[in-house]
């Protein structure tokens, strides 16, 4: 319990970490997508490859776009990009700086996407099984084209009556998934590498400014949250204030109206102040009334 | 358990984390909803299309209603609408803020149940099942049948224990090609939608950034402001009924010791907390009369000011106030009450 309460306090006290714990829930939600998602390939000769790049390339795009929205950081960089200079000026390279983290972000859940559907291999199998050469295998390379083409577009379907027993059906399947899970591999590969070369090489050029631009970008986020608690902060004590001036004025009202002179005896002091004068039905549904018709100017 | 304390109090902690966190509820409710959810399409020529769109439409209406209906600031948006100008004046901007950020939250649920239902494919399977193309996937050459027979022989493709129409288009391939349709339909609205509130919410910053700041102080502001009303009253309520209770028995200890015509008892010097906490009765006749007094006869709303007993036992309405030497226990014998 302990442990789970210092994890929490951990992502919520720094905001990047915040980003980053979204980050992988977004990429593991993914994943989740991926295997209850009912892959059903149509089997017909043109509808394959629209389906199969379709179901490996929109998703990626919505979760891209969804990586932006719930990252908060990109609404501060979109605030800071567009505000009047003021009195403050604007530095750019903050903006691309921000810009840049949230980018990287917002890639991790597409890319875990198409890794996975490429290493499943159903979509390049759907996608692709029209385009191979039928020479290669024995079933379909005596066929006339028309009928190749229907044949091998049902190849990704087990269960069709055509293909039930047919035995290149099997060997198609293979080609195609082996060349799907060695593009999944090489990619996830050249990724990492990738990254890795960004983050070794990164202090070879640059280390000061970088520091730099990595602070006041955390300033800026850092300044419009308090700057939020702050209002929120008011408006609490403005309300507090503004219903005490109204009861106030109330019981004013109702001293000069009921012409009775207040009374304090020491014990009932305590909760007369609770009471604020008020002390009939008559008195409380008027003031209820009078704080519906006519709310006091703020 | 201590696990969901923190979550519930970081959620409550911040009212629109709260209201977050209702919505996503309701998100997993809805998909959780339609797996619980038996879909038995009708199979029949006209009843395919009723049904399966009235399944696809109809669920996320009620969800959307339910999302306004379980958010608390629906009844502050009204409120703030309807109540008269008197000294303070409305900005529809904050009204229209307020209404916007409700109808963005109800809208997850709805979105959730329609990009589950196309992406599942049972729906668009049940309704459009009498339009496939018979042409270009099957043997549409078959002759003597009229169209009324054939749309039958097509309505029954989602039922695959009595579909009849195995020589026209087989049933996988029919199934098959309505949820590839299903699907692309779907995978197309959650791109739709996610573009539609990418745009929302990355072109306000360029365009009204001070007017969105100050609408939603002003929003949060009369959300406090309400609930701290209601902090006060409530309080008022609970000292008014104090006193009011108070008064009640203290009318009915000197009624009681008026009617037994002998003065009430005179409370030694050093009367203890337990015997003033009695409020003068003390045994079981006065107190069945008190209990079945405060049944027929309630004490009206009004509460008296306190009275100050004098030294020759008068005590009227209107005295001036002076200090107090003696406790309030003991009473004088007379004294009116108006």
């Amino acid at each position: 319990m302990d442990r789970f309460r210092m994890i929490f306090q951990y992502f919520q006290s720094n905001s990047e970490s915040v980003m980053n714990g979204i980050c992988g829930l977004l990429a593991l939600a993914s994943v989740k997508m991926y295997t209850c998602f009912d892959f059903s390939c149509p089997c017909l000769p043109r509808y394959n490859m629209a389906y199969g790049l379709g179901i490996m390339f929109v998703p990626p795009i919505a979760l891209f776009l969804c990586g932006l929205i719930l990252n908060r950081q990109s609404l501060v960089m979109l605030e800071e990009w567009q505000r009047p200079q003021g009195h403050r000026k604007k530095d750019l390279a903050v903006i691309r700086y921000m810009c840049s983290s949230i980018m990287q972000r917002a890639m991790v859940a597409p890319v875990v996407w198409i890794i996975v559907t490429l290493l499943d291999g159903k979509c390049l199998i759907c996608a692709f099984s029209g385009s191979v050469d039928p020479e290669k295998f024995v079933a379909f390379a005596n066929t006339s084209p028309v009928q190749v083409q229907h044949l091998l577009a049902k190849v990704p379907c087990k269960d069709d009556e055509l293909m039930r027993n047919n035995t290149s059906r099997k060997a198609v399947s293979r080609y195609l998934r082996c060349w799907s899970q060695a593009l999944g591999w090489s990619i996830l590969l050249i990724l990492i590498i990738a990254a890795f070369l960004a983050r070794w090489l990164r202090p070879c050029f640059n280390q000061a400014t970088l520091l730099q631009t990595r602070h006041w970008s955390n300033y800026i986020d850092i300044e419009q949250k308090i700057f939020e608690e702050t209002c929120c902060e008011h408006s609490r004590l403005f309300a507090h204030k503004c219903i005490l001036h109204f009861f106030e004025s109330m019981r004013q009202e109702i001293k000069r109206h009921s012409f009775s002179l207040p009374r304090k005896g020491e014990e009932a002091e305590g909760e007369e102040d609770l009471l604020r004068g008020i002390t009939d039905q008559d008195q409380v549904n008027k003031i209820l009334k009078m704080w519906y018709y006519e709310k006091p100017p703020l | 358990m201590d696990k969901f304390r923190m979550i519930f109090q970081f959620l409550q902690s911040n009212q629109e984390s709260f209201m977050n966190g209702i919505c996503g509820i309701m998100a997993l409710a809805s998909a959780q909803m339609y797996s619980a959810f038996d879909f038995n399409c009708p199979c029949l020529p006209h009843y395919n299309l009723a049904y399966g769109l009235g399944i696809l439409l109809v669920p996320p209406f009620i969800l959307f209603l339910l999302g306004f209906v379980l958010n608390n600031n629906v009844s502050m948006l009204a409120e703030e609408w309807r109540r008269p100008q008197g000294q303070r004046g409305k900005d529809p901007a904050v009204l229209r803020y307020m209404f916007c950020s409700m109808a963005q939250r109800a809208m997850i649920a709805p979105v959730v149940w329609v990009s589950v239902t196309l992406l599942d494919g049972k729906c668009i399977t049940c309704a459009f099942c009498t339009s496939v193309p018979v042409e270009t996937l099957g043997n549409a050459s078959h002759p003597g049948l009229s169209q009324g027979e054939m749309k039958r022989v097509l309505a029954r493709i989602p039922c695959k224990e009595i579909y009849d129409g195995q020589e026209f288009i087989a049933n996988e391939v029919a199934i098959r090609y309505l949820r590839c349709i299903s699907q692309a339909l779907g995978w197309c609205f959650v791109l739709l939608m996610t573009t539609l509130a990418f745009l929302v919410r990355s072109l306000r910053p360029c365009f009204t950034q001070a007017a969105f700041l100050k609408s939603r102080y002003w929003s949060h502001y009369i959300d406090i402001e309400r609930k701290l009303f209601d902090e006060t009253c409530a309080e008022h309520a609970r000292s008014f009924a104090k006193v009011c209770i108070q008064q009640f028995f203290e009318g009915m200890s000197t009624d009681l010791a008026a009617a037994r015509c002998h003065p009430p008892m005179k409370a030694p010097a050093d009367v203890g907390e337990d015997a003033e906490k009695l409020l003068g009765i003390t045994d079981q006749g006065s107190m069945n009369v008190a209990l079945k007094s405060w049944h027929r006869c309630k004490p009206p709303l009004h509460l008296h000011p306190p009275t100050l007993p004098s030294g020759n036992g008068w005590a009227g309405e209107k005295q001036s106030p002076t200090h107090l030497p003696v406790p309030r226990r003991e009473m004088a014998a007379y004294y009116s009450r108006v």
